[in-house]
């Protein structure tokens, strides 16, 4: 796009006014810069720093040394990796599992019949409405049902269910982007359903699929209301329980090591979203816009 | 010439229907492994949470349950603090997506055009999405710690009136600080999605535009504003679903205090069913909820149908 536009002649009047009407947008460039950043760097800078530094009247964004016996206090200390463990072992699974189930399911609903995969595209929507304080409920009593209560596994299947509806609407998408001429071509040549499914759909969609994965990996890892609901013991805790619990009772005297596990648990999530950055924001949208 | 040719078509067309038929028989087989879990863990926990709604449901383990028709309803109708959390649930809802898609909007903006720092804007701007809200809640509680946060020390030294207000415990600002944050993470899905609504936007219609003499605020209200109508009327619809049953964030930074002004819908059905047992009770308060986001859907959706009808 930056391309096509340089190659344009640029308009002499609008040039000259141009320097002037940029100082607002540089003033509001100021501020998303701020509103949007200077949080993190502030947790940061609070989890290097000592706790007579942090009880001090005018505290400072640079801190005065770099402390990083927050980090071990809080690791080694209070069990974080313990629930670090557990997140990533939660998320991941919840992630495959999830995978696993709706590239079938969306390749079907792109392609079946119209009346069908309207059905499936509605109930996704309906789904969206229903609050989550409702429906864990039911999940709740079902879990503790298989004795699956405040286990891990108990977890997973919860967010199977939950990622379930939007994991489909964003990979039909992806689904229906690619052309049916393909498939179609597959099919004249003789291939099965099958053998159209795994050799042509499937390597065009793994950009999808991988996009997807991801974006359920991050909602499990970020995730805290039915992990509040459904664990109980601490050794099977998930890391946002973990830094809840913490910040609740000796978090507020413990100011360090609360920034240190904070900070740690965001890594993850900020690097799949450098990575990831262009194909999460076009994947939620091609649910949408190409459904 | 013209007969060969829509020949041809027609010919296609009936091939390609075939095809078409011939994998679609298929695809069932590919929806079993999804629909299977879907129904059985999407539809039977929804269609029973509806149920519960119903029941005299308890938390305690083997507990008979039986069918009391609408008497939680009617109990509920009566529990005047249910009706405050749920005001302060649709003002929650209202002023956090509002709030949002200003700010999203003004970034999106932003992002849309050739400025320094751009790659570091765009990666600032979907940093509230990637955390998880526990964290946000606690980053945001070291800002606004009423003591020795920043926030307090900047505005003590502007000499702001008020400054040294614990904003997260006092009763007249602790809803517009939630709101505030609420804000914050709500506006990168926002950002986003306007954004791309804006550079599907062709450059050659604005330069057009440009030549024709149109100023920038013809240029926004003629093109800018109509071409992401769709997206934002999606936005608000399902930020509005979002916020009004969102529980992390409240839950961490104030709990629902003080005073329970800031206590949300989704705080007073967990407190319910978890804290009390009342599994039907709480139930039923999610059934209200999810009618009411219908409810507000509704209304919203008329009010755009008749704005574009009008139009």
């Amino acid at each position: 796009m930056s391309t096509a536009s340089k190659q344009l002649p640029a308009i002499p009047v609008e040039k000259k006014k141009r320097k002037y009407y940029l100082i607002p947008t540089y003033i509001a460039v100021v501020f998303y810069v701020l509103f949007l950043g200077f949080p993190f760097i502030w947790m940061f800078s609070t989890s290097l720093k000592t706790p007579y530094e942090l009880l001090q009247l005018h505290p400072s964004l640079i801190p005065d040394g770099f402390y990083w016996q927050n980090y071990i206090d809080i690791i080694e200390k209070r069990g974080l990796i313990n629930s670090a463990k557990n997140s990533f072992i939660i998320a991941l699974l919840t992630a495959a599992l999830t995978t696993v189930f709706t590239v079938p399911a969306a390749y079907a609903i792109a392609r079946l019949r119209k009346v069908f995969s309207g059905v499936a595209t509605a109930w996704i929507l309906i789904s969206q409405v229903f609050p989550v304080s409702l429906v864990i409920i039911p999940l709740f009593m079902a879990v503790r049902r298989i004795g699956l209560l405040d286990t891990i596994w108990g977890l997973v299947l919860v967010y199977l269910v939950a990622s379930l509806p939007f994991a489909l609407w964003m990979l039909k998408g992806y689904v229906s982007s690619i052309p049916v001429d393909l498939e179609e071509a597959g099919a004249m040549d003789g291939a099965s359903s099958f053998q159209i499914l795994v050799r042509i759909v499937f390597p065009l969609l793994v950009p999808g699929i991988v996009a997807t994965a991801l974006f359920t990996f991050l909602n499990s890892w970020n995730e805290f209301f039915f992990a509040l609901v459904l664990i109980q013991s601490p050794e099977n805790e998930t890391l946002p329980l973990t830094l809840a619990r913490f910040m609740g009772s000796e978090g507020q005297v413990l100011l360090g090591p609360l920034a240190a596990g904070a900070f740690l648990a965001t890594i993850p999530s900020l690097v799949i979203f450098g990575v990831m950055q262009r194909k999460l924001a076009s994947g939620l949208l091609a649910g949408a816009v190409k459904g | 010439m013209s007969s060969v040719s829509t020949k041809e078509v027609k010919l296609k067309k009936a091939k390609k229907s075939k095809k078409a038929k011939l994998y679609n028989r298929g695809a069932w087989i590919y929806a079993m492994p999804a629909f299977i879990p879907l129904v059985l863990l999407s539809v039977v926990p929804l269609s029973q949470a509806v149920w519960t709604a119903f029941t005299d449901s308890v938390a305690g383990f083997d507990v008979k349950v039986s069918f009391i028709g609408f008497e939680n309803f009617r109990r509920l109708a009566g529990d005047t603090l249910f009706w405050q959390s749920f005001k302060i649930g649709i003002i929650w809802a209202v002023s956090v997506t509002f709030l949002a898609l200003f700010l999203g909007f003004g970034l999106a903006l932003l992002l849309n055009q050739k400025l320094r720092f751009l790659g570091l804007m765009r990666v600032l701007s979907l940093v509230p999405w990637a955390m998880p809200p526990v964290v946000v809640a606690i980053m945001w509680s070291l800002l606004l710690r009423p003591q020795s946060g920043p926030i307090v020390d900047l505005f003590t030294a502007l000499h702001i009136p008020g400054a040294q207000t614990d904003w997260l415990g006092d009763f007249n600002t602790a809803l517009p600080t939630v709101i505030l944050i609420g804000a914050w993470v709500g506006m990168p899905v926002i950002t986003v999605s306007i954004l791309a609504a804006l550079q599907g936007i062709p450059t050659e219609m604005v330069e057009a535009a440009i030549i024709d003499g149109a100023n920038a605020w013809k240029r926004f209200r003629y093109i800018t504003l109509p071409a992401i109508r769709a997206i934002t009327s999606a936005l608000i619809a399902l930020n509005i679903i979002w916020n009004f049953s969102s529980f992390g964030l409240v839950f961490v930074l104030t709990a629902g205090g003080p005073g329970g002004k800031t206590f949300v819908p989704a705080l007073f059905a967990y407190n319910e069913a978890f804290k009390y047992g009342n599994f039907g009770y709480a139930a039923s308060m999610g059934v209200v909820m999810a009618l009411a986001i219908v409810g507000m859907l509704s209304i919203y959706l008329r009010a755009t149908k008749k704005e574009d009808t009008q139009r």
